[in-house]
């Protein structure tokens, strides 16, 4: 990969963990979008995205790791958010049918 | 800002951080994808996953020092466990408002219609 010769100089051990969580975080990325796609309710596809969200925050992070790039670190910070966010709304619109009251 | 050289002390620490947090993301959506309703789902979810990010946040802080970069993980530390409990009661409420049913033979212990919890005698 191009964006392995920025990587910061660090012993072998853990460039082998963050390669092995990014693993792990893409592969319960993955698998949380069953709950999304089979979920019998509502409800369930949203707790569904809310953890999706939650994993591609840690993805951020340990892509910051893997590059040595730091603000990527923010990437992470506004996903959550961005998660926050859309959990409450769509909370919101399935109870009150109406997302601005 | 490119990262500096990191000693072992400090890649012990930020892997066993790393370890910590991929093992509860796995906790939490083993959860997710196995328990029986959505209150169980919200339960493991809003705990474990949360606890996975916030390790790999604290992970960001030990890799990148008292610094910038550091600052904005440990921020991220405080909004994660502001925010994952209101998300995770918003959507408990939706789903009780919506007429999900209790695993099992669970209840509510008072009635919905009436709003808000009764007076204590």
């Amino acid at each position: 990969m191009a964006a392995e010769a920025a990587a910061a100089t660090g012993p072998a051990f853990l460039e082998l963990a963050v390669q092995a969580g990014l693993l792990i975080a893409s592969a319960l990325t993955l698998l949380a979008g069953y709950r999304v796609v089979r979920g019998p309710t509502t409800p369930d596809r949203v707790v569904g995205l809310d953890t999706i969200g939650t994993n591609v925050v840690a993805i951020a992070l340990l892509f910051s790791f893997a590059t040595g790039f730091g603000p990527f670190v923010l990437v992470g910070l506004v996903l959550a958010i961005i998660g926050f966010i859309s959990t409450i709304t769509v909370a919101n619109y399935v109870t009150e049918g109406d997302i601005v009251r | 800002m490119t990262a500096a050289e990191v000693g072992l002390l400090r890649a012990v620490v930020v892997t066993a951080l790393i370890a910590v947090g991929s093992f509860f993301l796995l906790v939490g959506t083993v959860g997710l994808l196995r328990l029986p309703e959505v209150y169980n789902r919200l339960h493991a979810t809003s705990k474990a996953t949360t606890l996975g990010a916030a390790s790999m946040f604290l992970a960001g802080f030990v890799y990148y020092g008292p610094g910038g970069t550091g600052l904005t993980s440990l921020l991220g530390i405080v909004f994660l466990f502001l925010t994952a409990p209101t998300g995770g009661h918003v959507i408990a409420r939706a789903a009780h408002r919506m007429g999900v049913e209790f695993y099992g033979d669970a209840e509510w212990p008072w009635a919905l219609e009436d709003e808000a919890e009764p007076e204590a005698d």
